[in-house]
């Protein structure tokens, strides 16, 4: 093991031409931008090695494809409402009134060679940045990664990903389809559910009734404008905090909560990294040239009179989508002659209860825990069994809507009666949280005294012994220090005990407290400890 | 309550640990903190890889990964030919499939290329030690903060921001006010007119004939047999100069005819529908979805977007999903030519629910 | 007159159906054919009615008397004896030799087990076998006949045809006609391969919870427009590649899930792993 201080020697060669040029032009650029302090405390910044930290690089890349692909077809795009007849060459379109957006939509598609991959490649780029955003917002949750110093962190990520949202759909909608149309409608039916100034926002936010001809527009600006420009510096702090909280990593032999273990910047970690970005950029190409996505020629223009089978906005607003579909009937009640439509503002504001309890979590944990120490330590999700628990709960909550967003095709693809899937899903989405907890957290137990059968008595070999006596055994290995130190380096945390304060008085936030950390912490397994180690050896 | 053989514990343990508040160190809060943990054993010791080791193999990867790169430079100059060589013919749709899907693997081979290759480089030749950085605390040292509250307070000398109370409080105050003006302008998205309105109201009114979509002809009664479903707007909607979709979004229309034994019709609404024939909005009363998945034997309406159902032999009440409201009726007559024409406009608003809708 | 001379036409000269249909019949009927199939179906459509339900179908006694057999011993278990409908299945008066032709010549019927709609299955009749029973049925009561060559010829308006499908089908069978969800276990089906006979059938008779598109809401003439569209569809697969079932956002997004994210994490384990 080499230390930073330690790198490879470079051979003293006679400088050549070329790192004459070389040192000149760092020469020129320290001179006016002291970038040498930045190379010094960059250039051998460690990266720690492990799958799942390469996530939110995959969000990262397809986020520059995402800006890449998205400029090309600025140069195209016309957002205009304006109706036209179109005169392109797809045939089943020819004469057919549409927007100047739909019809510049179809050209870039039709007319511009590689307009196509573009938009391909846009769209396809546009799902894996919000699916690597969500995997990897699942790896940070249930490693625990978002504990101090890192909980400003984690809502800023949360932010990027509300944000991705909303790029998302505002791009799904510029094409003006009869898919995206109706998306478009849904968003007006469910704004005028708002109580109070629902019709308002709507009139305005459409420049008249809907659809209007501004939403278009409107929608293009916050699209390529104002949305990605508060993406990209939310980004920006994004990663200056990783830089100075520098990456977590798993319990390993030598890993410590006082040290970085892996590749340094230069040479080995920009290599992958950038390495990396082609092999991200490369697959998202490769899916654009083989796999249609949005074909929007299919839908036709948008038109309120018509709809498709199958109208669902894309996965990662799906959620949404399925919350409205799971309400029972008849939720909407007329007060003193004001209507409050419940069956669209229940999904709404849980959904924003949802979202919320998602982006404080970091602060209720470390409420609950109290524990203000620094973590950098990637906990392996089993050994904290209540919030893995609570994150299975959050997903199945997640999958329950977002399934739900597809239930008519689950219906038709499965042979099954809508009502009866509408029916079960509902069921997973109120009662599945419950399930999924408990049984996570059953397993996560189970695992956890696994490891710990594992750490003191070894694994089973495999191999049976027939002992002198007759008896047969197998033969239990035991495991190296460096194996067994990954099953038995992880933080316990115990139940609060109520105290009264200095005035002899217990308060409510206390007993709360004290309620709450003995869920978290009632069950839980106690790491193999050195004087068990040694009384099972003996 | 004590720890089981096991290691499993659970309820409230007494004991020693309630939560720890030493003086400088920040608290580890309800964590146990035992003195005979398992020591951490340190670094294992490294393998070396193949290429470490022979130097035939280290060369080996040298030509793939140069291999790679010059298969990346391949990529890149087909996708230049594809694009030459498979233009766009008008008329040939297939020549679109053919431009997409070669452009984009030569584009494919450029990246993945490059991708491969300089991981494998980086995998198989650079310095493959693991290196190990100490971490400090996030904190600012505590010189650092002591000069960043000199900051401060010299900022606040300077100033009497905290002094100067009444400078302060104001300079807030206007800061508050200053969006007020940025709130206001936003007004004029829309035209100076009343929503409310324009939502109480469609296209449809007395006499106003119901037309096929989209040819905007004329529907007669006769030719709206048992078991058909009609997509209805109003006429005269195709020659709107201005406003079409939205007076559209708002007055569309399913007709169907059910047999007369089949529909159930409330006393105030006998004279809405013409010998079993009845129009309904297609607009749901849910979110705004076209409602136009009709079923002629069930008298079922379907919305695809959410899954509400309505019953269109009973006044289309919501028997199924989201909805709250049946769909709206449009009370419709014959004229004299024998042309399904409105009685009026629709008795409520059409279309998703808002606060005033009731009013 | 102008039946006559119809019919006269495509008795010289192998019409375009008849080839079309060759290839789902036993080869041994190919001789009745011209004489039958044109009979029935071509001579008595060369009218276009200006009524929205007469359509009347002359055919040969002696192939209403073997329609009417075959009737008695496939059908009249459900439909009754004079197909005016039991418990089991519903009245026929009226519903015409082409609602014949589609429930039949799909494989719908005879039904195989009570579900919530009747399924395609293998067809169990051939053409003439149908076109008889279609011509027994249509001498009960008038009703929509088989179309002539001309309406399903698919050589109409695509445009007109495309946004005709939008407005009245896309609903249900998808814009793409990839078919889609009805209540309580029905479906609309995908309209992919489907004869254009058969999708004109649909759309004259309304087969089971299909509502009815009779000749004055949709024309002959625009009935072909839609079968034009869908055809146009078949013949020119996505231009952007492989459509994974043109069912929209939900394969789109199960896609990138599992095979885009799936095959980068997979490359993020190759990228993490240590070199042997």
């Amino acid at each position: 093991m080499s230390t930073a201080t330690e790198p490879v020697t470079p051979v003293a060669v006679a400088p050549s031409r070329g790192m004459r040029l070389t040192g000149w032009a760092a020469n020129y650029i320290d001179e006016r931008t002291s970038a040498s302090t930045a190379v010094k405390a960059l250039g051998r910044k460690i990266f720690p090695d492990h799958w799942s930290f390469m996530l939110g690089e995959v969000a990262l890349y397809s986020f520059v494809v995402i800006l890449l692909s998205g400029t090309f077809l600025t140069f195209f795009f016309d957002p205009s409402m304006t109706e036209v007849e179109y005169e392109g060459s797809y045939v089943p379109l020819q004469g057919i009134p549409m927007s100047v957006a739909y019809q510049s939509s179809l050209d870039i598609s039709f007319e511009v060679r590689g307009g196509l991959l573009m938009r391909q490649v846009h769209h396809w780029a546009a799902l894996l940045f919000l699916a690597a955003i969500g995997l990897h917002m699942m790896r940070v949750f249930f490693t625990g990664a978002f504990r101090k110093p890192r909980e400003l962190n984690w809502v800023i990520g949360f932010l990027l990903f509300v944000l991705a949202m909303a790029l998302g759909f505002t791009g799904y909608s510029l094409p003006d389809d009869l898919l995206s149309g109706n998306g478009l409608r849904i968003i007006d039916g469910m704004i005028k559910a708002v109580p109070l100034a629902g019709a308002w926002i709507s009139y305005l936010l459409f420049g008249n009734e809907f659809p209007g001809t501004d939403i278009i527009p409107r929608l293009y600006v916050l699209h390529i404008l104002l949305l990605p420009a508060i993406l990209v510096a939310l980004i920006g702090a994004h990663m200056v905090l990783l830089i100075v909280n520098k990456h977590t990593q798993f319990a390993g032999p030598g890993n410590t909560n006082d040290n970085v273990v892996g590749a340094p910047v230069m040479p080995v970690f920009a290599a992958k990294a950038g390495g990396f970005f082609f092999l991200v950029f490369g697959v998202i190409v490769l899916i654009a040239s083989l796999f249609t996505i949005n074909p929007i020629w299919n839908y036709g223009p948008y038109d309120p009179s018509p709809v498709s089978a199958g109208t669902q906005p894309d996965w990662y607003i799906g959620f949404a989508d399925g919350a409205l579909r799971l309400i029972p009937p008849g939720l909407e009640i007329v007060v003193f002659g004001y209507t409050v439509s419940f069956n669209v503002l229940i999904p709404l504001v849980g959904l924003l209860v949802f979202l919320a309890a998602a982006a404080l979590y970091p602060f209720l944990e470390a409420w609950v825990t109290g524990d203000k120490r620094e973590h950098h330590i990637a906990e392996r999700p089993r050994n904290n069994p209540t919030r893995t628990a609570i994150g299975a709960a959050g997903v199945t909550f997640y999958s329950g809507l977002w399934a739900a967003a597809s239930s008519d095709l689950i219906a038709t693809h499965f042979r099954l009666s809508i009502e009866g899937v509408i029916g079960a899903l509902q069921f997973v989405t109120v009662a599945g949280p419950f399930i999924a907890y408990f049984i996570t957290k059953r397993v996560c137990l189970a695992l956890m005294r696994r490891d710990r059968e594992i750490a003191l008595h070894g694994y089973e070999s495999g191999r049976i012994v027939r002992l002198p006596g007759g008896e047969y055994i197998e033969v239990h290995e035991q495991l190296d220090d460096y194996e067994r130190w990954k099953l038995v380096s992880f933080e316990e945390y115990q139940p609060i005990m109520i105290r009264p304060d200095s005035r002899g008085r217990i308060t409510a936030r206390q007993r709360m407290r004290a309620r709450l950390s003995r869920w978290f912490f009632e069950d839980r397994i106690s790491p193999v400890t050195q004087r068990e180690l040694e009384s099972q050896r003996h | 309550m004590a720890d089981g053989h096991d290691g499993t514990t659970s309820g409230e343990t007494a004991g020693t640990v309630v939560e720890s508040h030493a003086s400088t160190a920040p608290s580890s809060g309800v964590a146990v903190e035992r003195a005979d943990r398992i020591a951490n054993p340190g670094f294992r010791p490294e393998r070396l890889r193949v290429t470490d080791l022979d130097p035939a193999k280290e060369r080996q990867a040298e030509r793939t990964v140069s291999g790679l790169f010059l298969l990346s430079v391949a990529g890149s100059v087909l996708a230049v030919v594809a694009y030459v060589a498979f233009p766009i013919v008008e008329g040939e749709p297939n020549s679109i499939r053919l431009n997409n899907l070669f452009l984009g693997l030569g584009i494919t081979l450029g990246l993945l290329g490059i991708g491969i290759g300089a991981v494998h480089w980086s995998k198989a030749l650079m310095h493959g030690h693991e290196l190990v950085e100490e971490r400090h605390g996030t904190r600012g040292s505590d010189d650092t903060r002591a000069k960043a509250i000199e900051v401060f307070q010299a900022g606040n000398a300077e100033s009497g921001f905290t002094r100067r109370r009444l400078v302060r409080n104001t300079l807030i105050g206007a800061l508050v006010a200053t969006p007020i003006p940025a709130i206001a302008i936003f007004r004029d998205l829309a035209p100076a007119e009343d929503p409310v309105a324009l939502l109480k109201q469609t296209m449809w009114k007395e006499g106003v004939r119901l037309a096929r979509d989209p040819s905007g002809t004329p529907i007669k009664a006769s030719e709206v047999t048992i078991g058909s479903a009609f997509h209805v707007i109003p006429e005269g909607l195709s020659e709107l100069e201005s406003h079409k979709l939205e007076e559209k979004a708002k007055a569309a229309v399913l007709l169907m005819r059910l047999p007369l034994d089949r529909l159930n019709e409330r006393d105030d609404r006998k004279g809405w529908s013409y010998d079993g024939i009845v129009a309904y909005s297609k607009i749901c009363t849910h979110v705004g979805c076209p409602v136009a998945l009709y079923e002629q034997q069930t008298h079922h309406l379907l919305c695809p977007c959410h899954q509400s159902e309505f019953d269109v032999a009973n006044h289309a009440e919501v028997i199924f999903g989201p909805a709250a409201r049946p769909l709206p009726q449009l009370p419709i007559t014959v004229d004299e030519e024998g042309y399904l024409v409105a009685q009026s406009d629709f008795a409520e608003p059409v279309g998703p629910s808002f606060w005033e809708r009731a009013l | 007159m102008s039946k006559r001379i119809e019919t006269d036409r495509t008795m010289h000269s192998t019409s375009p159906a008849s080839t079309r249909r060759a290839g789902r019949r036993h080869p041994l009927a190919a001789a009745s054919l011209l004489v039958v199939g044109l009979l029935a179906t071509g001579g008595a459509y060369a009218l276009a009615t200006t009524s929205a339900t007469a359509e009347t179908t002359t055919a040969s006694a002696q192939l209403v008397e073997e329609g009417g057999k075959l009737f008695a011993a496939n059908c009249a278990t459900c439909h009754g004896l004079q197909a005016a409908g039991t418990a089991a299945g519903p009245s026929l008066i009226g519903v015409g030799a082409l609602a014949v032709d589609f429930q039949v010549g799909t494989g719908r019927m005879p039904a195989a087990a009570s579900g919530p709609q009747a399924e395609v299955k293998p067809v169990q009749f051939t053409q003439e076998q149908i076109d008889a029973m279609g011509a027994w049925v249509a001498e009960l009561a008038p009703g929509p006949a088989v179309p002539p060559e001309r309406y399903v010829s698919g050589d109409g308006d695509a445009a007109l045809g495309a946004q005709l499908f939008r407005i009245n089908c896309a609903m249900c069978h998808n814009v793409a006609g990839a078919g889609g969800a009805l209540t309580q276990g029905k479906y609309a089906p995908s309209l992919a391969g489907v004869d254009p006979v058969h999708v004109y059938g649909a759309m004259a008779t309304g087969p089971q919870n299909m509502p009815v598109f009779n000749d004055l809401n949709l024309t002959p003439e625009e009935k072909n427009d839609i079968i034009t569209y869908l055809k146009y569809l078949e013949q020119n697969p996505s231009v952007g590649g492989f459509d994974l079932g043109a069912l929209g956002p939900v394969s789109e997004g199960l896609f990138i899930w599992i095979f885009g994210l799936g095959g980068l994490v997979a490359v993020t384990i190759w990228l993490t792993a240590k070199s042997n």
